[in-house]
């Protein structure tokens, strides 16, 4: 059985940025791929997408963007080929096409075993992503025959879709995009809409993300979050990777999208949908006013602000039977595939459970989850300063078993 | 968020309840809870309902006395107004909760109430429930909540509070969001 210092499971950019960190401590390690690297932004991403994030903010260690467009947002295959390049400029040891089927501990380490052969590993870090299968809520299955779903994962174009309305259901980044695609390609779409980060593109003439940034509120860490479990939750901001475009929902009522609240129910073929769209608009609302006092109390001086939400009259529901709607678009998330971990550190939801990316496991790490030590812990540039904790944190582990072995020898 | 000389008291024991989440992970069991009522027909449409136990915390809890609720409707249904209509009550339980949420929220963000009054009115059409128009629905057609509230808060700090009460109310949920109902006879 080959072994190995440190197994990580996933060379997406948190994998790869974990390696990079282990490597310049000469931590001996392998990264596991089920795919080719950056897998899910080759296979999972639809034609017309680009990073939320600024070019100039797409900075793991040892790279950060040197390109002409600093301003620009990068497209799904372009974020696979900088992966890919940066995979092959770090020398990263990647056995692509390697799928994990089952993690276990073994004595003071772990074994991990693979469609290609299995490994054991002092130490483990999961950095197979918090985005690794659509999340479609149970309702989906009441849908009328006859309507097609699609999640944003298998989306790829407005053209793909039999023709007829859509109905997008989530209101973060994934769905108003795909609202706005849909609509702009001349689909009637209502959008139904819940809980949501409302966030201008630009404020005061520059990029949200440069704000957040520059006053340091992507660098706030997880034991200054306050409430943990919320800000974990937070849906994704309503961004879209256009210089200068805003996709709030304000923007798509102008557009012509029909405003409904939460999807809350399907009863006998009709979409139910939740009343409290005011109130989420009032929440969205509020919210960022709430962010852009933070950036004024920073910078100084205070910028410009946007008009409330304008809550339209919205349908409580729709019939799905009635041929008005075709498409049933779920943006309803994501949510990470570790069925493979045979390691008890779950919690009654699923989801593991970790201190800043520690389990209660030793050895077992988890990276490049929301809020998992920094707001930032979502975006790539969130990867090199979690990697570098957690590789800190785990060569501490690595010492402490080094330390028992000399003491028992 | 303000700050004042004196402590903030709405008295609400925000600690207990966020000992109670608190307490969550460890025992998610003493979360689930059951709410009861009875209903008995008195006379005509007047009925009386008696609320005196439920569940919760993983055993069975009673209140320090069995309430009792009178329901009826007004003169001018030709009925006796014996006591308030149960969408009335709807109304009054969207009321009741929303205000204890905005008492709750104030206490946590440290914001002193002085005085909290919310106005509810909820529209109706009674071709619904006479059954003369199948295309009317029986309940509300909309419900507006207003707040007049006097506290120690900015005026978009008081939209929070309010905003967020919505965001944790039990009766907002209830009645924006369909819930299933089982009627049976036994």
């Amino acid at each position: 059985m080959p072994a190995t210092t440190t197994v990580i499971i996933g060379a997406g950019h948190c994998g790869l940025a974990m390696s990079h960190c282990l490597a310049a401590r000469s931590i001996d390690h392998v990264v596991l791929e089920r795919g080719d690297v950056a897998n899910s932004w080759r296979t999972q991403r639809w034609d017309s997408l680009r990073l939320l994030t600024p070019n100039w903010m797409t900075r793991l260690p040892g790279y950060t963007y040197r390109g002409a467009d600093p301003d620009g947002y990068l497209r799904a295959s372009q974020v696979a080929a900088m992966l890919e390049d940066y995979a092959g400029a770090s020398a990263a040891p990647v056995l692509t096409g390697t799928p994990v089927t089952s993690v276990r501990t073994a004595g003071a380490g772990y074994v991990v075993r693979t469609g290609q052969g299995t490994w054991r590993a002092a130490t483990v870090v999961l950095a197979s992503g918090a985005a690794t299968v659509p999340a479609v809520p149970a309702l989906a299955r009441l849908v009328p025959a006859g309507i097609t779903s699609v999640t944003p994962a298998g989306y790829r174009n407005p053209g793909e879709l039999p023709p007829g309305g859509v109905l997008v259901i989530g209101a973060s980044a994934s769905g108003i995009q795909l609202a706005d695609e849909l609509c702009r390609s001349g689909r009637p779409v209502t959008l139904a809409a819940g809980e949501h980060v409302r966030m201008p593109r630009t404020y005061r003439g520059r990029d949200i993300l440069w704000w957040m940034d520059a006053c340091g509120l992507l660098d706030q860490g997880y034991d200054e979050a306050g409430d943990l479990v919320r800000a974990r939750n937070v849906p994704s901001m309503q961004l879209v990777g256009s210089p200068g475009r805003t996709v709030d929902l304000n923007a798509l009522s102008s557009a012509g999208v029909r405003l409904a609240g939460r999807l809350a129910g399907i009863k006998d073929g009709v979409a139910q949908f939740s009343g409290s769209l005011p109130n989420v608009c009032a929440l969205a609302d509020l919210k960022l006013g709430r962010l852009l006092n933070t950036i004024d109390a920073w910078a100084g001086a205070s910028g410009e602000r946007f008009a409330p939400t304008t809550v339209p009259t919205a349908p409580l529901g729709l019939d799905l039977r009635s041929g008005e709607i075709s498409t049933i678009v779920w943006a309803t998330g994501y949510r990470p595939e570790l069925s493979w971990l045979d390691v008890p550190v779950f919690d009654r939801s699923g989801r593991v459970v970790h201190d800043g990316g520690v389990t209660a496991s030793p050895g077992l790490y988890l990276i490049g989850m929301p809020f998992l030590r920094r707001r930032k812990s979502s975006l790539i540039d969130g990867a090199a300063a979690d990697a570098a904790d957690l590789t800190m944190h785990l060569a501490g582990h690595l010492d402490a078993l080094a330390g028992r072995c000399e003491r028992s020898a | 968020m303000t700050t004042t000389e004196t402590p903030v008291d709405n008295g609400v024991n925000v600690a207990a309840l966020l000992g109670v989440r608190d307490a969550l992970p460890g025992s998610p069991q003493i979360a689930q809870f059951q709410w009861r009522a009875t209903s008995s027909w008195v006379n005509g449409t007047h009925s009386r309902s008696d609320v005196e136990t439920f569940y919760g915390f993983g055993e069975e809890q009673e209140h320090h006395r069995r309430f009792s609720y009178d329901l009826d409707h007004p003169l001018q249904f030709a009925a006796q107004d014996n006591g308030v209509t149960p969408v009335e009550y709807v109304l009054v339980a969207l009321g009741g909760c929303l205000t204890a949420g905005v008492a709750a929220v104030a206490q946590q963000r440290s914001i002193q109430l002085r005085s909290v009054r919310a106005t509810l009115a909820a529209e109706m059409d009674l071709h619904g429930i006479l059954g003369a128009d199948p295309d009317v629905r029986n309940g509300f057609s909309g419900v507006t909540v207003s707040y007049q509230i006097d506290a120690d808060a900015t005026a978009e700090e008081i939209r929070a509070l309010v905003a967020q009460s919505q965001k944790r109310s039990a009766v907002y949920d209830i009645l924006t969001n369909p819930t299933s109902v089982t009627v049976g006879v036994s």
